[in-house]
């Protein structure tokens, strides 16, 4: 191992996801990372460093986030970083976590992601417009889900997708969410596919049903070297693997259909756990679900199917919470099913697979047995996919 | 189930007072010069041209014009006209508008593959003459269909993306 450090993953905790949070974002920070060093049984005395993953700035109309969230972060007096790929994030942190770790010069780490998109006015979709090219794109009256409507067009008719399937994604994802404790209200729910097709269509093809919503949350984890880890009564789960990469921010010169830099960075992460055969190696998922069809592109991603096969698996049940045969995805709920407070619905991309390898997922734990799982995030331009494997 | 912290408010306890709130706007003002290749993709759109740029190490001819190929990290080596005519990769229909209101008639976003460019080239823009109804614009359009920039008159161009008012399907 090239690394100084083994990391291992001690805890992790949430917030509830809610449209409106009375909390403000520290105190968002703070509750995630209470929680987080409840869950590892620590105290902030324990922690040597922390991260912090949020957003953009936009949402929050607050320059410099990092400081605005520092000491809800418990990084008072300590060595503490912001990291930011926007919607990827989340997993970045992690990463970011991890490497402050591996590197030998920590042995605790606090990362904790927070996201307060409800105070932008009058809609916090607008605070995305800023992410277009200000000349060959904004001046078109460009809004956030152009892009992904475009992507989505671009998968489905390369494939021949129906929309009966990413109604299906939804669906389960949403049920799912009927067991997480962070679920938004009114994000989850039990849906006949009737209904998601037949809701409202915002930008064709996407649907009001197969977007996730729009949400204030925070969450947390804590992260510590293996001489720290072996001193803690549970036994961990192991950050295993790592990987992290950016596509061309010339968006319009990439193909959808596919999505490369999540392939690049889960190669990155499964050559670092030593996995050769992720279908045969990986036990659980959480792609990243903002839309329907970003699961099965996500999935497709992460070589957990071939390319333009993850439709037939879903329709098959392979990704199914209660498979005994496939690769369950998104038990969690994903975005679809809990909520998108976009860096902390990473974090709790991540603290799904904690949980699930502790086997401390409650209801939503899977049947089949799992001794490794990958998170995976998405983010900046549609372009960066962000990675980690755990293991136990 | 875990108890997670979180205190969910409704936008009616905003609205009537029932927490209290601070708001406050902000004018944010910038203006950006266009650089060295955006003023000249600019300039061409100005004069009714679409303009792309070449990478002789890679043999990629791309469009939006950059000054540096990203794959070759390199300087380009030479400036192109394009056709003002292309193909779409892929499109939306869309009822949204930046701030969440709807629409009764829907913008159709395009991403259009310009001729003459490296394959995959494609540029941001809209449609137009394509209908008013979801199904009617679906009708109309399908990806790889040939279309052509619409222009503003000359007289009325400005060195803007939207000097090309929209692309239309070539029939």
């Amino acid at each position: 191992m090239p690394y100084k450090n083994r990391v291992a993953v001690l805890g992790a905790g949430l917030t509830k996801f809610m449209r409106r949070a009375l909390e403000t974002s520290p105190e968002l920070a703070f509750e995630g990372a209470r929680a987080a060093l409840d869950d590892a049984g620590l105290t902030i005395d324990d922690i040597d460093c922390v991260v912090s993953v949020t957003a953009p700035e936009a949402f929050d109309g607050v320059h410099m986030k990092g400081e605005y969230l520092a000491d809800g972060s418990g990084a008072w007096g300590k060595p503490y970083m912001r990291t930011y790929v926007g919607g990827g994030s989340g997993v970045f942190g992690l990463i970011t976590g991890w490497y402050h770790i591996a590197s030998g010069h920590f042995d605790t780490c606090l990362v904790v992601a927070e996201e307060k998109m409800s105070p932008a006015l009058p809609h916090p979709q607008g605070a995305f417009n800023a992410i277009y090219d200000q000349f060959t794109e904004r001046p078109l009256g460009v809004n956030l889900l152009w892009i992904f409507s475009l992507e989505m067009n671009r998968y489905m008719q390369t494939y021949g997708v129906p929309m009966e399937t990413f109604a299906r994604v939804a669906q389960k994802n949403k049920r799912n969410g009927l067991d997480h404790p962070s679920a938004q209200a009114g994000v989850a729910g039990d849906f006949e596919i009737e209904d998601i097709m037949a809701s409202e269509v915002m930008a064709w093809p996407v649907q009001r049903l197969m977007v996730s919503p729009i949400s204030d949350g925070g969450g947390a984890m804590v992260l510590a070297s293996e001489r720290f880890a072996r001193r803690m009564s549970k036994p961990p789960v192991w950050i295993e693997g790592v990987g992290w990469n950016l596509d061309t921010s010339y968006w319009t010169n990439r193909d959808l259909y596919y999505p490369r830099y999540v392939e690049k960075a889960a190669r990155m992460a499964y050559e670092m756990a030593g996995i050769s055969d992720p279908r045969r190696d990986i036990h659980v998922a959480e792609p990243y679900d903002p839309f329907a069809y970003k699961e099965l592109h996500h999935l497709e991603g992460l070589m957990l199917a071939d390319k333009g096969q993850a439709p037939r698996l879903l329709e098959e049940g392979f990704w199914d919470r209660d498979t005994l045969t496939g690769i369950p995805a998104s038990p969690s709920g994903g975005l679809l099913g809990v909520g998108n407070p976009i860096a902390a619905a990473g974090m709790m991309k991540c603290a799904e697979i904690y949980w699930q390898l502790q086997g401390e997922a409650g209801p939503r734990q899977v049947k089949r047995e799992v001794r490794r799982g990958v998170a995976q995030a998405w983010g900046d331009l549609m372009q960066v996919g962000t990675v980690v494997v755990m293991g136990k | 189930m875990k108890n997670f912290r979180g205190t969910s408010l409704t936008d009616h306890a905003l609205t009537a007072g029932e927490v209290l709130v601070t708001t406050w706007q902000v004018k944010a003002a910038y203006h950006w010069d266009a650089g060295l290749a955006m003023s000249r993709y600019l300039e061409g759109l100005k004069a009714g041209t679409i303009k792309g740029v070449r990478c002789r190490q890679c043999r990629r001819t791309m469009v939006p014009p950059r000054a540096f190929c990203e794959l070759c990290f390199r300087p380009i080596d030479e400036w192109v006209d394009l056709p003002d005519t292309g193909r779409i990769n892929t499109f939306s229909v869309s009822f949204v508008n930046w701030d969440a209101s709807r629409r009764q008639t829907p913008e159709i976003p395009v991403v259009v593959e310009i001729d003459g460019a490296s394959p995959g080239m494609c540029i941001l823009h809209k449609m137009g003459e394509v209908g008013e109804t979801l199904e009617e614009v679906r009708g109309r359009l399908r990806l790889g269909a040939p279309v052509q920039a619409v222009w503003k008159p000359a007289g009325q161009r400005e060195g803007s993306i939207t000097d090309i008012e929209y692309f239309r399907p070539v029939d």
